[in-house]
C-alpha cells in the first residue's frame, strides 16, 4: 500500500527523460563501421571453426563498401540540403564530416584488402585484425562528425584503444609487443591531457560543445585567459600526440617500425585523419576567434614536423622508420592548412588527408609484400634490385614514393602546391619557404629508395660494391653483374670523394649490399593487395593528371563547414 | 593580339615524348627484341622533332607576341591553366630541344637496360619542351621540376664511377632552388590576387603585377635562385662539373645544352617579365657574376687534365655569356644572349657527343693517355675542330655571331664588363687549343692509339647535322636573327618601360602593337 504511493510519488516527481531525436542518416557510416565490427566479433566467436581469413575479410570489405555508399549517400544530402547540427548539437552534419567518412571508409576498405594476405603469410587465424581495424575506423569517424569535445574524446579513445591491440595482435613478434606497450603508455597519458584540455576549456567557455564555445568566444572577451589558454594548449598536445607532429612524435617511429606492417599504414592513414578532422573542426571553428593565440603555436609545430621529418628520414637504414619520419614530414605539411585558419587552408589541408591516405596506404601494401619471415627486418637494401625482379612491384612502389615527394604531376604535388599556396595567400612566407625546402630533403629520401630498386644487384661499379663482389654472395648474383667490367676502370676516381663534404651522402642514394643482406627472392603478391595497388597507383596518376575532381570535392567539402 | 591556331601543336609537341615514354616503359623487353625500345624511342624523337620542324614553319616572322596558344582550365579552383604559346625567344629553344634528343638517343645509346635509359629520355624530352612552351608559371614550374626527375634516375642508373654522389649533389642542389621558385610563383599570384581578384598563374596577366621595390627584389631573387642553380650561375655551379662528369654520355649532353638553358631560358622570360625593375637594380650583380663565371669557368677549364671536365668548366663559362647578353637589357645584348642559348646548346652538345666516343674507344679522358689521335682518326679530329673553334668564338661559326651580340650589347651598357668578359674568349682559346694539340697531335704515345677507330658512317650521319647548322649559323644567321628580334624588343620595350628608362628608337614601331605581352 505504502509502497504503491512511493512509486507513484516517485515516479510523479521523476521527470520524463527526453532522449534527442536521432537522424540516423547522420551518423549511418560510422554506424555500418561499428555494426560490421560487433557483427563480425560476435559471429567469428560462434563459428570459429567454419570461418577463416577470408570470412574476416569478406565482411570487412563488405561493410567498408557499406560505409562508403552511405557516406555517398550523405554527401548528396548535405549537397541538397545544406550542412546541419543533429543529435542534440553532438553531431556536425556538413562536407567536412562527410568527407572524413569517405576517407576512413576509403582507408578501411584499402587496408581490408592488404592485411587478407598478411594474415594468410603470417598464419594469424581469427578476426580479430579486421573487427578492431573496424572499430578503429568507426572511431576516426566519430571524431570527423563530432560536434562535442565530449564526442571527440569519445571517437579519440574509440580509435586509439583499438590501435593500441591492433599494435600486439601478432603474437608472434616480440616488436609488435614493445611496440603497443609503447604506443599505449604513451597514448593514454596523451589522453589524459587531452580529457584535462577539455575540462578547462569547459571551465572557461562553460560548454564543450563546438558551436557554443565559437558563440560564447565571439561575444565575450575573457579579461584573464589563462583556463582558456592552458585548455587550449593541452587540447593541442593531445592532438599533436596523435598525429605525431613534432615535438610529440617520439613513439611514431618505434611505433610504426614494431607494429604489423598493414597495421602501420592504417594507423598513418587513419588515426591522421580522426585526428586532423578533429583538430581542424577545433581550432579552426571553435577557436576560430581565439587564433592570434594559436596561430604561433601551431606554426612552430608545422616548422619542427617539416624540418625534423625530413632529416631524420634521410639516416634511417630501416623503410618504416623512414616512413614514419616522413610521414612527420607530411603532417607538417597538413599543419600549415591549419595554421592558414581559412578556407582555403582547411581545403588544402583535407586534400592532402585524401591523397595521403592513397599514398601511404599503397606504400604500405607494398612493405607488407616485401617483409621477410617474420614481418621484420624492412631493411632498405632489401629493395635493391627489385625492379628486375618484379618491375611491376617496383614500378607501384615507384610511382607513391614519387607521389609522396610531391613530384610534378602527382596527387602529392598538388596536395603540397595546395598547402603552401594556402600559407602563402595569409603572407606566411617564412613557413612556405621552410616547407618547399623540406619537400626538398624528403624528396631525396623517397628517390633514394626508388633509385635503390632500379639499381640491380651486385653491380660492380663502386669500391665498395667490389670489394662486395669478392664476398660470399658473389657467386649468388654474379650472373646479373652487367657492366661491371665497363665501368670498374673509373673506380679509381672515388677514391678522391672522401675530401667533400657531401661525400657521407653518397653511400646513402648507392646502399651497397651488407654482408647480412642476401639478394631476395621473388616475393608473392596476393591478388588483393595487387587490387589495392592498382587502386592507389592509379589514384594517384590519373588525379594527378585531372585533379579537378578531387579538388572540387575538398573544396566543397570545406564550404558546407557548419 | 596572338594568333590561335585550330591544330594544337604546342600540345602535341609536348604530349608526344610523354606518350612515347610511357608506351617504352610498359613493353617489357621480354615480349619484344632488345632493339624495340631504342627503335621506338628514336621514332618517338624523330617524330617529336617533325612537329618541332613544323612548329618553326608556322612561325611567324616580324611578330613578337606568343604564337600558336593554348589554353585550358586544369585546375579552376587553384587557378592553373594549361596555357602554351611561343615567340622567338623560345622558337629555337625548341627546335633545338627537339633536335637534340634524337641525335643523343642514337649517338650515346645505354650500356645496359635500354628501355628505362630511352624512357627516362623521353620523359626528359617532354619536360623540357613543356618548359619551354609553358606560359602558366605552375606549368613551367611543373616540368621544370619534372627534368630532375629522369635526370637524376639517369645519372644515378647509367653513370661513371661517382654517379651517386654526383646525382645526389645535382639533385639537392637543384631542388632546394626550385623550392624558392615555387615559394616566389605563389607569392606573385597572390599579390596579384589581391590587386585584381582574380588567381592566375599566367604570364601574360601576373607581368602587370604592381611590386614595391623590395618585394620585387626579393621575387627576384627567389627565382633566379632555382634558375641560377640550374644553368648554372657562378656561384651556384658546383653541383655541374661533377654532374657533367659523372652523368652517361647522353646525359651529359642533355644537361649542358638543353637543361642548363632551362634555367637562362627562365632568367629571360619570367624575371626580365615579372619583375622588370629589380631587373634594372640588380643587373650589375648578375652582369658581376656573369663575368666571374667566364674568368673562373675559363681559368678552371685551363688547370682540367679531363676532357670532360674541361668541358664542363667551359660551359660555365658559356653560360656566363649568356647571362652577360640577358642583364645587359638592350636588344643587341638579349638577342646574343638568346642566340648564344642555342649557339653554345649545338657546340656544347657536339663536344660532349665527340668525347663520349672518344671514351668508348679509348676509355679514358685524360687528356695525357690520348696523345696523337689525329693520325688513326683524322674525321674524328676535323669534326672535334670545327666544334672547338665554334667554342672559342670564331668568326664564320655560329659562336662569332652569339658572342659579339652579347659583347656589342654588353659595351653599349656597361663597357667595364665587356672589357673584363672578352678576357675570358682569350682564355677559351688557349684552354682549347691546348687540350686539341694534346689530345690530336704529337706522337702516340699509347700502343692503341695507332689502332683508334676513326668515326663509322652512322656517326657520321648524326654528328653531321650539328656541324651543318654550326656553319650555317654562323655565315647566315639572319632567318634566325629575323625571328629572336621582335620578341627580345617587345621584351626590352616592356623592361624599359616598367623601369621609365627612354625607350632606344627603332625597336619600338613593329612591337608597340603588342607591347602588353601576347594575353589571348
Amino acid at each position: 500500500m505504502s509502497t504503491l504511493s512511493l512509486l507513484t510519488a516517485v515516479s510523479a516527481a521523476t521527470p520524463t527523460i527526453h532522449t534527442p531525436h536521432v537522424d540516423y542518416l547522420s551518423i549511418l557510416p560510422l554506424t555500418i563501421m561499428m555494426g560490421g565490427a560487433l557483427l563480425l566479433m560476435i559471429v567469428s566467436s560462434l563459428f570459429r571453426k567454419i570461418l577463416g581469413v577470408g570470412a574476416g575479410t569478406a565482411v570487412a570489405v563488405v561493410t567498408s563498401v557499406a560505409a562508403l555508399v552511405a557516406a555517398l549517400f550523405q554527401w548528396d544530402h548535405v549537397i541538397t540540403h545544406g550542412p546541419q547540427v543533429t543529435i542534440a548539437g553532438a553531431i556536425a552534419f556538413d562536407g567536412f564530416d562527410v568527407f572524413v567518412q569517405i576517407t576512413v571508409s576509403i582507408a578501411m576498405l584499402l587496408t581490408a584488402l592488404i592485411g587478407d594476405g598478411y594474415l594468410r603469410r603470417e598464419g594469424v587465424e581469427g578476426p580479430e585484425f579486421h573487427v578492431l581495424a573496424m572499430m578503429s575506423a568507426s572511431g576516426a569517424m566519430m571524431m570527423g562528425a563530432a560536434n562535442d569535445l565530449i564526442v571527440i574524446f569519445l571517437g579519440l579513445e574509440i580509435l586509439s584503444i583499438a590501435l593500441y591491440v591492433l599494435a600486439a595482435f601478432n603474437h608472434k613478434r616480440a616488436e609488435s609487443g614493445e611496440a603497443a606497450l609503447k604506443y599505449f603508455v604513451l597514448g593514454a597519458f596523451s589522453s589524459a591531457i587531452f580529457v584535462y584540455g577539455i575540462a578547462l576549456t569547459y571551465g572557461a567557455t562553460g560548454s564543450s560543445n563546438l558551436p557554443q564555445i565559437a558563440d560564447y568566444l565571439s561575444k565575450n572577451v575573457i579579461a584573464s585567459n589563462g583556463v582558456l589558454l592552458g585548455g587550449l594548449a593541452l587540447l593541442l598536445i593531445g592532438f599533436g600526440f596523435k598525429i605525431a607532429a613534432v615535438p610529440f612524435h617520439m613513439w611514431s617511429p618505434d611505433v610504426y617500425q614494431g607494429s604489423p606492417s598493414p597495421v602501420t599504414g592504417f594507423m598513418a592513414a587513419v588515426a591522421k585523419a580522426g585526428a586532423f578532422a578533429a583538430l581542424l573542426r577545433v581550432f579552426v571553428s571553435s577557436f576560430g576567434t581565439v587564433r592570434a593565440d594559436w596561430q604561433p603555436i601551431i606554426w612552430a609545430l608545422a616548422i619542427l614536423s617539416l624540418v625534423v621529418g625530413a632529416v631524420l628520414a634521410l639516416v634511417q637504414k630501416d623503410i618504416k622508420r623512414m616512413m614514419a619520419y616522413s610521414s612527420i614530414n607530411h603532417a607538417g605539411f597538413i599543419l600549415l592548412g591549419v595554421e592558414t585558419a581559412t578556407t582555403r587552408g582547411v581545403s588544402a589541408s583535407l586534400y592532402y588527408l585524401f591523397t595521403y591516405t592513397f599514398l601511404t596506404i599503397g606504400s604500405f601494401a607494398v612493405i607488407t609484400v616485401m617483409a621477410r619471415d617474420g614481418d621484420t627486418g624492412h631493411l632498405i637494401s632489401d629493395y635493391r634490385g627489385l625492379a628486375r625482379r618484379q618491375p611491376m612491384l617496383a614500378g607501384c612502389f615507384a610511382v607513391l614514393l614519387l607521389g609522396q615527394a610531391g613530384v610534378p604531376f602527382t596527387t602529392g604535388f598538388l596536395a603540397k602546391f595546395g598547402v603552401v599556396g594556402a600559407a602563402e595567400a595569409t603572407q606566411a612566407y617564412v613557413l612556405a619557404a621552410v616547407a618547399m625546402v623540406s619537400a626538398a630533403i624528403a624528396a631525396f629520401f623517397y628517390l633514394r629508395v626508388a633509385v635503390t630498386m632500379y639499381s640491380p644487384v651486385g653491380l660492380v661499379a663502386d669500391p665498395v660494391d667490389a670489394h662486395q663482389g669478392a664476398g660470399p654472395d658473389s657467386t649468388a648474383f654474379g650472373g646479373t653483374a652487367v657492366g661491371g667490367t665497363a665501368v670498374g676502370g673509373d673506380a679509381s676516381g672515388a677514391s678522391t670523394v672522401s675530401a667533400d663534404g657531401l661525400a657521407s651522402l653518397r653511400v646513402l642514394t648507392d646502399d651497397p649490399p651488407t654482408d647480412s643482406v642476401t639478394e631476395r627472392g621473388i616475393v608473392p603478391v596476393p591478388a588483393l593487395t595487387w587490387v589495392a595497388l592498382a587502386a592507389t597507383v592509379s589514384f594517384t596518376v590519373v588525379f594527378g593528371l585531372i585533379p579537378g575532381p578531387i579538388l572540387d570535392f575538398a573544396h566543397q567539402a570545406t564550404l558546407l563547414f557548419t | 593580339m596572338s594568333t590561335t591556331t585550330p591544330f594544337p601543336f604546342l600540345t602535341v609537341l609536348v604530349l608526344v615524348p610523354a606518350i612515347g615514354a610511357a608506351v617504352v616503359a610498359l613493353v617489357p623487353t621480354k615480349a619484344v627484341g632488345r632493339w624495340f625500345h631504342e627503335v621506338t624511342g628514336a621514332l618517338v624523337a624523330v617524330v617529336t622533332l617533325v612537329i618541332a620542324a613544323t612548329i618553326a614553319f608556322k612561325f611567324k616572322t616580324g611578330f613578337g607576341g606568343y604564337q600558336l596558344v593554348s589554353d585550358h582550365i586544369w585546375a579552376k579552383d587553384l587557378g592553373i591553366h594549361w596555357s602554351l604559346g611561343i615567340d622567338g625567344i623560345s622558337l629555337f629553344l625548341v627546335v633545338m630541344t627537339a633536335l637534340l634528343f634524337p641525335l643523343t638517343m642514337l649517338g650515346a645509346r645505354a650500356r645496359r637496360d635500354p628501355r628505362s635509359f630511352v624512357a627516362w629520355l623521353l620523359v626528359m624530352e617532354s619536360a623540357c619542351l613543356g618548359s619551354f612552351v609553358s606560359l602558366d608559371l605552375v606549368f613551367f614550374f611543373l616540368f621544370f621540376e619534372l627534368t630532375l626527375v629522369p635526370a637524376y634516375f639517369l645519372i644515378a642508373g647509367w653513370g661513371f664511377a661517382r654517379r651517386g654522389y654526383a646525382a645526389v649533389k645535382f639533385f639537392l642542389y637543384t631542388f632546394a632552388g626550385s623550392a624558392f621558385l615555387l615559394v616566389g610563383i605563389l607569392a606573385v599570384a597572390f599579390l596579384h590576387q589581391s590587386q585584381t581578384g582574380v588567381l592566375t598563374f599566367e604570364l601574360p596577366a601576373l607581368m602587370h603585377t604592381h611590386l614595391s621595390g623590395t618585394e620585387g627584389v626579393l621575387l627576384f631573387l627567389a627565382f633566379t635562385a632555382a634558375f641560377a642553380v640550374k644553368a648554372p650561375i657562378f656561384p651556384f655551379h658546383t653541383w655541374s662539373p661533377d654532374a657533367y662528369a659523372e652523368a652517361p654520355t647522353a646525359a651529359a649532353v642533355l644537361l649542358a645544352a638543353v637543361m642548363a638553358k632551362l634555367g637562362t631560358y627562365g632568367i629571360i622570360r619570367f624575371d626580365l617579365n615579372l619583375f622588370p625593375q629589380a631587373t634594372r637594380t640588380l643587373a650589375p650583380l648578375l652582369l658581376t657574376l656573369a663575368v666571374i663565371g667566364i674568368l673562373y669557368g675559363a681559368l678552371v677549364a685551363c688547370a682540367q687534365r679531363d676532357l670532360k671536365r674541361l668541358l664542363a668548366y667551359s660551359s660555365l663559362a658559356g653560360i656566363g655569356f649568356i647571362v652577360l647578353g640577358t642583364f645587359a637589357l638592350n636588344s643587341q645584348g638579349l638577342t646574343g644572349g638568346v642566340l648564344q642559348m642555342v649557339n653554345h646548346g649545338l657546340i656544347i652538345a657536339t663536344l660532349f657527343i665527340l668525347v663520349g666516343w672518344i671514351y668508348q674507344r679509348r676509355q679514358t679522358w685524360q687528356v695525357s693517355g690520348l696523345r696523337g689521335l689525329q693520325s688513326p682518326a683524322p674525321i674524328l679530329a676535323g669534326v672535334f675542330t670545327v666544334a672547338m673553334l665554334a667554342s672559342i668564338g670564331v668568326p664564320g661559326l655560329n659562336g662569332f655571331v652569339g658572342e659579339f651580340l652579347v659583347l656589342i650589347g654588353t659595351f653599349d651598357a656597361h663597357r667595364w664588363w665587356a672589357v673584363v668578359a672578352i678576357a675570358g674568349i682569350i682564355i677559351a682559346a688557349i684552354y682549347l687549343l691546348w687540350a686539341y694539340q694534346q689530345v690530336f697531335h704529337g706522337e702516340p704515345t699509347a700502343e692503341d692509339t695507332a689502332k683508334t677507330r676513326d668515326l663509322g658512317w652512322s656517326e657520321r650521319m648524326i654528328i653531321a647535322p650539328l656541324i651543318i647548322l654550326i656553319v650555317v649559323l654562323g655565315v647566315f644567321p639572319k632567318p634566325v636573327l629575323d625571328r629572336i628580334t621582335p620578341s627580345v624588343n617587345q621584351l626590352v620595350v616592356h623592361v624599359d618601360r616598367a623601369t621609365h628608362t627612354p625607350i632606344p628608337a627603332g625597336i619600338e614601331p613593329s612591337a608597340s602593337a603588342s607591347t602588353d605581352g601576347g594575353a589571348p
